[in-house]
């Protein structure tokens, strides 16, 4: 194993220690060194395979762009994280982690056959290989494609990691702690403003943690920029977060931030959170984002040993390993001598610097010729040797066909920088095109937010100091020194891409686009970017083209004949970099993940043995089994007890409005359909309310308290948007009303006592009330005392039977709920639960909405026609009613459907025929809504929706089922106590 | 005579927080939803004996009684003392109101400490810096996925009032969040 490191170079201290495995083989590294530079560290570069050609791919990069090494990285079986990016994963002592996309090993990977049958697999090969035969697609070319897909595998274990969400506000987020970052963070500080500076790296600095020829403040940048970070740190008003990523920049100055807490440690502290995401709300927004270094796109391009200049430069100054020990340069930009210069410095032999310029800047040339090292200006690199890693590069002066083989175990590429223009892009700025530069430029900043720096073209050092202090807004100044002035970069395909066929000059990394495809996609007939990044997907993988998008770009502008920005530019879109689900989940997990809404007597039905079932966010009480029953055996019993004896249930969740103000009944009037102000106070009257359409929107009980008070009652589910659509109307249409609606659903807890027994159950408990039928009779309200509580106390019925509710506020629920059961026991009463209500109140034919209607039920489609005032002269809906739609004979009514055999339960939403023998598409008359056994009557019972329905009482109809149809007769809804005695008492 | 109900209160036994967060269910109190136009607010004033607040998220205390602006003809009142809201809002005989009972409804979680920001700001999107949110700062608001009133008490100390059914989910998310309120 062969060692990297040079004694003496970089910023990590060499006792300190850490140990992983890569692949199973154990390696050692620096506390600090990413898993990149300790491999890099262990001569070790092979760390992928490519997504579609399985080539053999190394370290690119030195950021967060890295196309190439994306491993697996694990604690333990349940920490484990597929695609992380080897360049910005710090090692942590124990790390396990794998290579991916290969099999059966990394060095030998069968899927690398690819490689040799890529001529078959072009551009655009998906939309035309698997296009025939159709019926393939879902059973095989899907299942290939998507095995052969993908990078990483997604771990199946639940992830054990906590992860936690902060909202901030501050008066100037700086995203970027570069020099031109710190410096425009230090400005605002000093102005006392709150400041947010985020780094996604471990340290700040930027470009100064590579660049070690620049000073600031007559201080190494590097010092420079931690003394800036000390005294920020020192600061109240400042808050710096590195490890941290601002990943998306949305409306109104809102960007999203995570923050990685725990994976760079050994040993994290169990109570802190894996990542923390930021939302954070700025008033001003500097971006210093930097740019980054792009890649020379030319044949085998792509080789283990091939990376960046300036990613070269970050491995040997600051981690202190040099990226191979024969070292060659191509370039377009200046900046790559500066890593060759440091190179050679630190003693490893750079053996030639290949520019493919005729005229570099001048400077670097002769400091890089005065160290010794070959420069070839106006060459350039035109084919690359090598398998599982670079062994040579063959050179060429351009235009010459002579060419020279230079032996290599690492070459390094500059194309000069690219600016990181994303954040400011997804703040739906506008960009611009500098045609000098040949690269995109912030133009119009659309959020109050300003750019400064690379990001935003300022090249000379002092002119980005002095642009950033004053972007701060405080009067902060600083003066730097570069050891030389950069010049040069290109964009498109170099001379070594060549124009035939069989070259792999790969544009995209990641997706394994090459500058071939590109030229084909056009010939294809792509002219837009848009499409031509879909047609070969350059810079659609994870890294998002960071590196890719301007060299497609100018391949294509090239192919076109246009200028680049003729042929667009495709949209930046958040996440800047992958986010894990974890932290955008944050705390919505488990019993957080959804409020799970209980009712005051939540507790007791518990005892008491309830199942409970989701109603919403609400858990109602299901059924009561007792030992030995089955869901049918419980329901049963609780149905025929309820008629028999009584039934008390848990109507707690019942949504429930006061409606208060002198204008209270002619409100509710316009709401419902039917009529309010001739209600007495104490009185009760069921209202169903339509929509503008005319169409069932809710129903419910109303009771009047006292002329400018109701009680109004809607269903569980429907409370909230009741609540919105009373007072979206109140609002907007009839703002001149003197009322006001006040949810009061949680204020009571409501306990339904139905059955013969009702009244003598509930009676010793009630103070100040007379409840004979006389007195109190169906449909009443009155407020009273129940077990020295003030109460509220309907009379009503949602069984057939006497009925009373009894309401009393929420903390004393649970003792009345007690009292009451204590008391029903005795006389041989039972509980139930919402399965048992259904079945009693379909033997009874009344609807549930939003059961039995579905949005396109008028009141008279559902048999109400009564409840609809034809007195009145408005209310919501009165208009919807009269379309003649609504009015036209043979609408889908609800009627009740008997089967001809009893014993047949129906299935809800099954269809109904005339005519079962009929050719298929059959005509449908209508469904299923409502399907029960009522053990009452000993026969199973349906509601459903019929064309004509109601004019159809008699007729037989049919259900088909997958394998039986089924006769039923249509009758009308009521089956049980037709006449309706019961509820009377 | 029937015996006497009890009252069981919705966080009995609810337990959580940091060495920077205490939370804690506050005692029952009394409430009332308030609702009148800006007439009314005189008379309506007199006969709580405080001054009910008119600017966007201010708060009003006097005698055990707090109220706290919710909308512009909206209060939410609560009582900490011998209560009588309801009574007393009744006096203010000739101002158009609305005033209902909400003391059940509600309940409410005390959260102090030098990170009781930090913890709501888990799940509360509002600015809660003494300068944009100072002591009796009040607003209807986020919490997570529920709807909370929050008011300010203190330099380190709130108010989190919710509906009784979203209380467990408040309380779970701020014990949650108490562990991460110290950065």
């Amino acid at each position: 194993m062969s060692n990297f490191r040079i004694k003496g170079a970089g910023r990590l201290t060499p006792a300190r220690t850490a140990r992983f495995t890569f692949d199973g083989r154990i390696y050692t590294a620096l506390e600090g060194d990413t898993v990149a530079s300790a491999l890099l560290a262990n001569g070790v570069h092979l760390m992928g395979r490519s997504f579609k050609y399985h080539r053999p791919r190394g370290i690119l990069t030195a950021g967060p762009e890295e196309p190439n090494a994306l491993l697996d990285v694990s604690r333990d079986a349940a920490r484990r994280q597929p695609n992380v990016r080897a360049s910005v994963q710090d090692v942590f002592d124990g790390a396990i982690i794998r290579s991916q996309n290969r099999w059966p090993f990394l060095s030998f990977d069968i899927g690398a056959f690819n490689n040799l049958l890529s001529a078959f697999f072009p551009a655009g090969f998906y939309y035309k290989t698997f296009m025939w035969p159709r019926e393939a697609w879902a059973k095989l070319y899907e299942p290939i494609i998507r095995r052969a897909a993908g990078l990483g595998v997604a771990p199946k274990e639940a992830d054990p990691d906590h992860y936690a969400n902060r909202f901030a506000h501050c008066d100037v987020l700086v995203a970027g702690a570069g020099a031109a970052g710190l410096a425009a963070a230090l400005s605002a500080a000093k102005t006392g403003a709150e400041v947010i500076l985020v780094d996604e790296r471990a340290e700040v600095g930027g470009a100064l943690l590579f660049d070690t020829a620049t000073t600031i403040d007559g201080k190494p940048g590097y010092d420079w920029a931690q003394d800036v970070f000390q005294q920020l740190k020192a600061m109240p008003n400042v808050r710096v977060l590195t490890r941290t990523t601002v990943f998306g920049y949305y409306n109104h100055n809102f960007l999203g931030l995570v923050e990685r807490v725990t994976d760079h440690l050994a040993n994290p502290d169990p109570s802190l959170p894996r990542e923390r995401l930021w939302q954070v709300r700025a008033r001003k927004v500097v971006l210093a984002t930097g740019a980054i270094e792009r890649h020379m796109v030319f044949a085998n391009n792509d080789r283990p040993g091939i990376m960046l200049a300036s990613a070269a430069r970050l491995y040997l100054n600051h981690y202190g390993v040099a990226v191979g020990s024969k070292v060659g340069v191509y370039t377009a930009h200046d900046s790559a001598y500066e890593a060759a210069i440091d190179l050679k410095r630190a003693g490893v032999d750079v053996v030639a610097i290949v520019d493919c310029r005729a005229k570099p800047g001048e400077a670097v040339v002769s400091a890089a010729r005065s160290l010794g090292i070959e420069v070839l200006t106006g060459y350039s690199v035109i084919d690359t040797g090598g398998r599982l890693r670079i062994s040579s590069m063959t050179v060429a002066r351009n235009g010459s066909s002579n060419n020279r083989k230079i032996p290599v175990d690492a070459l390094l590429m500059s194309g000069g920088w690219t600016p990181s223009v994303h954040l400011f892009s997804q703040s739906r700025g506008k960009l611009k095109f500098d045609a000098a530069s040949e690269r995109f430029l912030p133009d119009v900043h659309v959020q109050d937010c300003v750019s400064v720096g690379a990001c935003n073209g300022t090249d000379d050092l002092n002119a980005l100091l002095s642009e950033a202090a004053a972007a701060g807004g405080g009067e902060f100044s600083v003066s730097g020194e570069v050891a030389f002035a950069w010049t040069g970069g290109m964009i498109g395909a170099a001379e070594g891409a060549g124009k035939d066929k069989i070259v792999k000059a790969f544009v995209d990394f990641q997706h394994d686009v090459t500058a071939k495809d590109i030229r084909l996609a056009v010939r294809e007939g792509m002219h837009s970017i848009e499409h031509i990044k879909r047609f070969t997907t350059n810079g659609m993988a994870s890294d998002q083209g960071k590196l890719s998008n301007m060299h497609g770009l100018a391949i294509a502008a090239e192919m076109l004949g246009k200028e680049i920005p003729q042929v667009g530019l495709t949209t930046f879109r958040a996440p800047y970099t992958p986010v894990t689900y974890g932290t955008l989940i944050a705390h919505s997990r488990g019993d957080l993940f959804d409020p799970a809404r209980k009712t005051p007597l939540h507790a007791e039905l518990v005892k008491q043995g309830a199942e409970f079932e989701d109603v919403g966010n609400w858990k109602r009480a299901w059924y009561f089994p007792r030992r030995g029953e089955d869901m049918h055996a419980a329901v049963n019993r609780e149905c025929r007890t309820a008629r028999e004896v009584a039934g008390i249930f848990d109507a707690s969740t019942l949504g429930k409005i006061e409606v208060v103000g002198p204008d209270a009944a002619k409100f509710l009037n316009l709401m419902y359909t039917n009529a309010w102000d001739n209600l007495k106070p104490g009185k009760c009257r069921y209202g169903i309310m339509t929509r503008e359409d005319g169409f069932v929107y809710d129903d419910g009980v109303v009771g009047r308290l006292s002329e400018d008070r109701f009680h109004v009652t809607t269903t569980t589910g429907g409370a909230p948007r009741v609540l919105h659509h009373m007072e979206d109307y109140l609002q907007t249409e009839f703002p001149d009303l003197k009322v006001w609606l006040t949810s009061t659903t949680e204020q009571w807890a409501v306990i339904a006592v139905q059955g013969p027994k009702a009244r003598e159950i509930i009676a010793p408990l009630v103070e100040g009330l007379d409840l004979s039928n006389e007195a109190f009779p169906h449909m009443s309200v009155a407020e009273c005392t129940v077990m020295g509580v003030p109460a509220r106390l309907f009379r009503v019925s949602f069984t057939g039977e006497i009925g009373f509710e009894v309401n009393v506020p929420a903390d004393y629920g649970a003792a009345v709920w007690k009292a009451i059961w204590e008391r029903g026991q005795a006389l041989g009463a039972c509980l139930y639960g919402t399965e048992t209500m259904h079945v009693l109140r379909a033997e009874k034919g009344y609807i549930i909405v939003g059961q039995d209607t579905d949005g396109t039920v008028t009141p008279d489609d559902a048999g109400y026609g009564w409840a609809v005032s034809k007195k009145k002269t408005d209310f919501v809906g009165i208009r919807g009613l009269k379309r003649p739609d609504l009015m036209r004979e043979g609408r889908k009514q609800l009627v009740g459907l008997l089967t001809t055999d009893p014993t047949e339960v129906l299935e809800e939403g099954g269809q109904i025929v005339e005519n079962p023998n009929q050719v298929k598409p059959m005509t449908m008359l209508g469904h299923v809504t409502s399907a029960y056994w009522s053990e009452n009557l000993g026969r199973s019972i349906a509601i459903g929706l019929v064309a004509n329905g109601r004019a159809r009482m008699g007729e037989t109809l049919y259900v088909p089922m997958k394998d039986r149809t089924i006769a039923v007769e249509v009758t009308d809804m009521v089956f049980f106590d037709k006449e309706g005695g019961r509820i009377h008492g | 005579m029937a015996e006497l109900a009890t009252r069981t209160l919705p966080l009995a036994g609810a337990y959580g927080g940091s060495a920077t967060v205490q939370l804690q269910a506050a005692r029952p109190a009394e409430r009332i939803s308030l609702r009148a136009r800006a007439e009314a607010v005189e008379a309506l004033s007199v006969a709580l004996g405080l001054s009910l607040p008119t600017a966007p998220k201010t708060s009003a205390t006097a005698g055990g009684r707090t109220a706290l602006w919710l909308g512009p003809d909206e209060w939410l009142v609560i009582d900490e003392g011998d209560g009588g809201l309801m009574q007393a809002a009744a006096a203010a005989s000739g101002a158009v109101h609305s005033a209902t009972d909400v003391s059940h409804r509600n309940t409410a979680i005390l959260v102090s400490g030098p990170g009781a920001a930090n913890a709501l700001n888990a799940g509360c999107p509002l600015d809660l810096s003494l300068k944009a949110f100072p002591v009796g700062a009040c607003a209807r608001t986020l919490f997570g996925k529920i709807e909370v009133v929050l008011l300010r008490t203190g330099t380190d100390a709130f108010r989190l009032e919710c509906w009784r059914s979203f209380s467990d989910y408040a309380f779970g998310l701020l014990a949650e969040a108490a562990r991460d309120a110290e950065a």
